[in-house]
């Protein structure tokens, strides 16, 4: 079996405790001194690299595993702490804060980025947690003509490059076979990501992390959707408790609901 | 300079639907706009809730296809044809995409777009949608639009971000639209007296790099999670999966509903996975939500809060459930539960 060259893409995003405020003008959400960290699907992602080495699960080993970031010069603290959960290496692709790009650009990106490193396995989480969108492993996928596994809570590797993995689909789970190269989508259940001890990060400030620009891949920041507005959801209003069993049987029935 | 070549490159090898240049008026827009729906089917079976996608795509006033592929599928063809104001469906009977593996399908996909020179790709947002439409947008050079909720018209879609937290408004410049909606944000179709054609489309017998190997699907005679109409969703308060059983089931039935759970009670292992309501697992909007002993995390609000009506029951008065709750009742669930079933099966 190939040994893995394994890409871990990840994002930084508004950490998932915070609850996300739309800004005054509705262009956006509010995000200057909100905290932000690693997409949480993408901790899964940087986890079951290591993992992968450390239980030593692929036949061909793991020789490479490269954390990759597209964002504002603050992502690199995330790929920092991709490096102290055990990546080896990273790429930080400089974008102007607030200038986000879209899925698709991101998938081009780490379609040149792959080839360029002669990756081939990509794990990425399966969406973030701020666009919802759950696209780019995907598109990644189409434009490289790999195959695709998404939502994975189980990887198994065997001989001959196969590649088994148990996906989280509708009403339960879902066994499909591949062979490397291929992409894989995380999905909550995948592990439990390990915190970065202190040696760890100290370690990982010295590990190499390259710097690039959108340029670089031959790419710029096209954008093809346009956001009009952005908006807070209608508020529900609480409709006040009631004392007993018979009080919420009564209050359902008035209100329709059985 | 080279970052501009590619992009007016790539912008041909998509333009290859003469309508959509975007120098015709607005008037006659209209007759130009072509949907294809994609419809979900398993062993033949229609997936009702992927008829979804024919609501979605009459807002946006165009004709519409319908398609569908897999080993046996002319029965659901014929079903899905039924639905009024379609016109046609297109159908691949072939095994190779009995299971939906997007390294095939999504080939299968972009052919018959390309022949029917569709303005819009419409699928469900689920598990089979989400890994399928990616692949094919990409393929298409066009930006997926997900999980919208909205259509303003034949480009502005409206769609939540940040969990729910947020609510976008996008305009989409891409020649095809592909987009996936959010089954419970459209009114469910039933087939009627619409009488469309039923054509065989193209099938390039792409090669296949994955190869489907088994499944484990959660049986249950309740009603589908994401589509039914009350849902009676369970949280950390049940302490056990015995308990999740013993405390829940009943209410269910009582009430006709499907389960769902809070992500705290499935990874605590007292429910499935696949009964997780949340930003992580389904999103559902029935007519009656009543979470029983949940606290209303974000996570979980974003699976539930456009339900019509939500009731709850937690022994903490001050849960943030109750700001969202329509009604709701402090006390302990073990006792309230059996109580409230008992009164529902008797009245």
């Amino acid at each position: 079996m190939s040994a893995l060259r394994i890409l871990v893409p990840v994002k930084r995003v508004i950490d998932y405790a915070v609850k996300p405020r739309v800004n005054k003008a509705q262009t956006a959400v509010e995000t200057a001194g909100v905290k932000h960290s690693m997409n949480p699907f993408d901790e899964l992602s940087v986890e079951e690299s290591v993992r992968i080495r450390e239980k030593k699960r692929a036949p061909g080993g793991v020789e490479d595993i490269c954390a990759i970031s597209a964002g504002p010069a603050k992502a690199q603290d995330i790929l920092r702490t991709a490096m102290a959960m055990g990546a080896d290496r990273a790429i930080h692709v400089d974008v102007k804060e607030g200038d986000d790009l879209e899925p698709l650009t991101v998938a081009k990106l780490l379609k040149k980025a792959a080839e360029e490193e002669k990756s081939n396995l990509v794990i990425l989480g399966k969406q973030s947690i701020d666009d919802d969108s759950n696209q780019t492993g995907q598109m990644l996928a189409g434009l490289l003509g790999w195959p695709q596994a998404t939502q994975a809570s189980k990887v198994e590797f065997g001989e001959g490059d196969s590649v088994t993995v148990t996906k989280e689909v509708d009403g339960g789970v879902e066994t499909i076979r591949a062979k490397l190269p291929m992409i894989i989508t995380t999905d909550l259940r995948l592990n439990e990501p390990r915190y970065a001890s202190l040696p760890n990060i100290m370690k990982a400030k010295k590990k190499k992390l390259d710097k690039k620009t959108l340029t670089d891949f031959g790419l710029d920041n096209e954008k093809r959707l346009k956001v009009l507005k952005v908006t807070e959801p209608a508020a529900r209003q609480g409709g006040g408790k009631v004392e007993d069993v018979d009080g919420l049987i009564g209050k359902l029935k008035e209100l329709g609901a059985l | 300079m080279f970052a501009l070549l590619r992009k007016s490159w790539s912008r041909q090898a998509v333009g290859l639907i003469p309508q959509t240049n975007a120098n015709h008026g607005a008037v006659g827009r209209n007759q130009l706009l072509s949907t294809l729906a994609i419809l979900e089917q398993r062993e033949g079976q229609l997936n009702q809730g992927s008829l979804n996608a024919f609501t979605a795509a009459k807002q946006l006033r165009g004709t519409i296809h319908g398609f569908l592929a897999g080993s046996n599928v002319s029965a659901a063809a014929q079903e899905a044809a039924k639905v009024e104001g379609i016109e046609k469906i297109i159908k691949v009977e072939s095994s190779t995409y009995e299971k939906g593996l997007p390294e095939t399908y999504a080939p299968l996909l972009v052919e018959n777009i390309k022949k029917g020179n569709y303005t819009h790709v419409i699928a469900g947002h689920t598990a089979f949608g989400k890994n399928l439409l990616p692949r094919v947008a990409a393929l298409l050079d066009s930006q997926q639009i997900s999980d919208v909720t909205v259509i303003e018209n034949d480009k502005t879609f409206v769609r939540p971000i940040y969990a729910g937290n947020a609510i976008a408004t996008v305009e989409s410049s891409d020649s095809i639209k592909v987009i996936t909606i959010r089954g419970t944000a459209f009114t469910t179709v039933t087939p009627g007296a619409g009488s469309a054609v039923i054509v065989d489309g193209v099938d390039p017998k792409a090669d296949t790099s994955a190869e489907w190997v088994s499944e484990d699907l959660a049986k249950s005679d309740r009603p589908d999670l994401g589509t039914a109409s009350r849902v009676v969703s369970g949280g950390r308060g049940l302490k056990s999966r015995e308990e999740f059983d013993k405390v829940m089931l009943p209410l269910a039935d009582a009430l006709g509903a499907a389960v769902g759970a809070s992500r705290a009670a499935v990874d605590s292992g007292y429910a499935d996975n696949s009964l997780q309501v949340g930003q992580t697992g389904k999103v559902v909007a029935p007519e009656l939500y009543m979470a029983v002993g949940i606290s209303g995390a974000i996570q979980h609000l974003a699976g539930m809060k456009d339900s019509k009506v939500i009731a709850a029951i937690n022994k903490d008065a001050d849960a943030p459930i109750f700001q969202v709750a329509d009604v709701g009742l402090v006390g302990d669930l073990f006792e309230k539960v059996p109580e409230l079933t008992e009164k529902l099966q008797s009245s």
